[in-house]
C-alpha cells in the first residue's frame, strides 16, 4: 500500500526517536524517584479504569 | 525528581509559577487541538492519500526531535508547536477519510474521539486534583516508550495485525500513564515549560486516539 521507501523512513525516523529517548530513558530509571508506599495503586487504579473503559467501548461499537 | 524539592506549604511566587504553567499548558493544547482537527477537515476535504499520514508522522517527529528543543524557550516554540500539530493533524485527515469508507466508520471515529476526550479528562482531572506525584513512574514510561518503538520498528517489516493490535494496546496504557506522570510534572513543579509540556500531552491525545480507532476499528461493528 505505502510506499516501500515510506516505510523505511519511517522506520529510520523510528530509529532516531529511540536514540533521543535512550538517555532520558536512562536518566529516569536510575536516577528518578522509586515509589512510596501506596504510589503504584494510586497509578494502577485510573489505569485499569482506562481499560475497562475501552472494553465498555468496544462492546458499544 | 521534584519530589525531593516538595514542601508542606510551597512558596507563593512558586505557586503562582506553576498555575501558570498549567494555564498556558491547556490554553495551549485547547488551541492545538482545535488547529489540528481544521487541518484534519481541510485534508478530508481534499481527500489526502493515506501515505499523507507516513508523511506527516515522520515530520512532526523530525520537528519535534530537532526542531521544538531549541526552539521551545522563545516564542518562536509556540509556531514549531502549531506546526507540528497541524502537521500531525492533516496526516489524520486521511486516515479518516479511510475509516469514513468503512460500513461503520462514522460511529467508530465519533466513539474513539469521545472516548479519548474521556480518557484525557478523566486521568488529568485525577492527577490535577489528587495532586500525587506521580513521577516515581518515569523510568516506567520511558522504558516503555523504548519498547514500544522497537515493537512499531519491527512491524513495520513484520506487518503482522496482533502485534500491531498489541501495539495499539500497550501504546493506549503508555500514554495514559504518561498522561498522569505529566500532568503530575506540571502540578510539582518538574516542569516548567508550557510549550514542552503542551507537546508531550498533544502526542498523548494523538496517541490515544489513533490507537483507540484501531482497536474499535478491529473488535467494533461485528454484530
Amino acid at each position: 500500500m505505502d510506499s516501500i521507501w515510506l516505510q523505511l523512513a519511517l522506520a529510520v525516523t523510528m530509529g532516531m526517536m529511540l536514540f533521543f529517548l535512550y538517555p532520558k530513558a536512562k536518566q529516569w530509571m536510575q536516577n528518578g524517584p522509586k515509589a512510596e508506599q501506596g504510589d503504584w495503586m494510586a497509578a494502577v487504579i485510573p489505569l485499569l479504569a482506562v481499560f475497562a473503559f475501552v472494553l465498555l467501548l468496544i462492546m458499544l461499537v | 525528581m521534584n519530589r525531593f524539592n516538595q514542601t508542606i506549604a510551597q512558596p507563593v511566587g512558586n505557586a503562582v509559577a506553576v498555575n501558570k504553567v498549567i494555564k498556558n499548558t491547556y490554553m495551549l493544547l485547547s488551541a492545538t487541538l482545535f488547529f489540528s482537527a481544521v487541518m484534519a477537515m481541510v485534508s478530508m476535504a481534499i481527500a489526502m492519500p493515506p501515505m499523507a499520514y507516513l508523511i506527516s508522522v515522520i515530520g512532526a517527529m523530525l520537528l519535534g526531535m530537532f526542531v521544538l528543543p531549541r526552539t521551545a524557550n522563545s516564542s518562536a516554540g509556540i509556531g514549531v508547536i502549531f506546526l507540528i500539530t497541524g502537521l500531525l493533524g492533516f496526516g489524520l485527515g486521511a486516515i479518516l477519510t479511510l475509516y469514513l469508507q468503512l460500513p461503520h466508520g462514522p460511529q467508530t471515529i465519533a466513539t474513539a474521539l469521545g472516548g479519548t476526550g474521556v480518557i484525557f479528562l478523566g486521568l488529568s482531572g485525577y492527577a490535577l486534583t489528587s495532586k500525587r506525584d506521580f513521577s516515581f513512574m518515569g523510568g516506567f514510561v520511558f522504558a516503555g516508550m523504548l519498547v514500544m518503538i522497537v515493537a512499531i520498528i519491527a512491524n513495520i517489516f513484520l506487518q503482522m495485525p496482533f502485534l500491531s493490535l498489541a501495539i495499539s494496546a500497550g501504546v493506549m496504557l503508555l500514554m495514559s500513564a504518561y498522561i498522569l506522570f505529566q500532568t503530575s510534572q506540571m502540578v510539582n513543579g518538574g516542569e516548567t515549560n508550557y510549550i514542552f509540556a503542551t507537546y508531550s500531552l498533544y502526542m498523548a491525545i494523538f496517541n490515544i486516539f489513533i490507537s483507540l480507532l484501531q482497536i474499535l476499528g478491529v473488535f467494533g461493528g461485528d454484530d
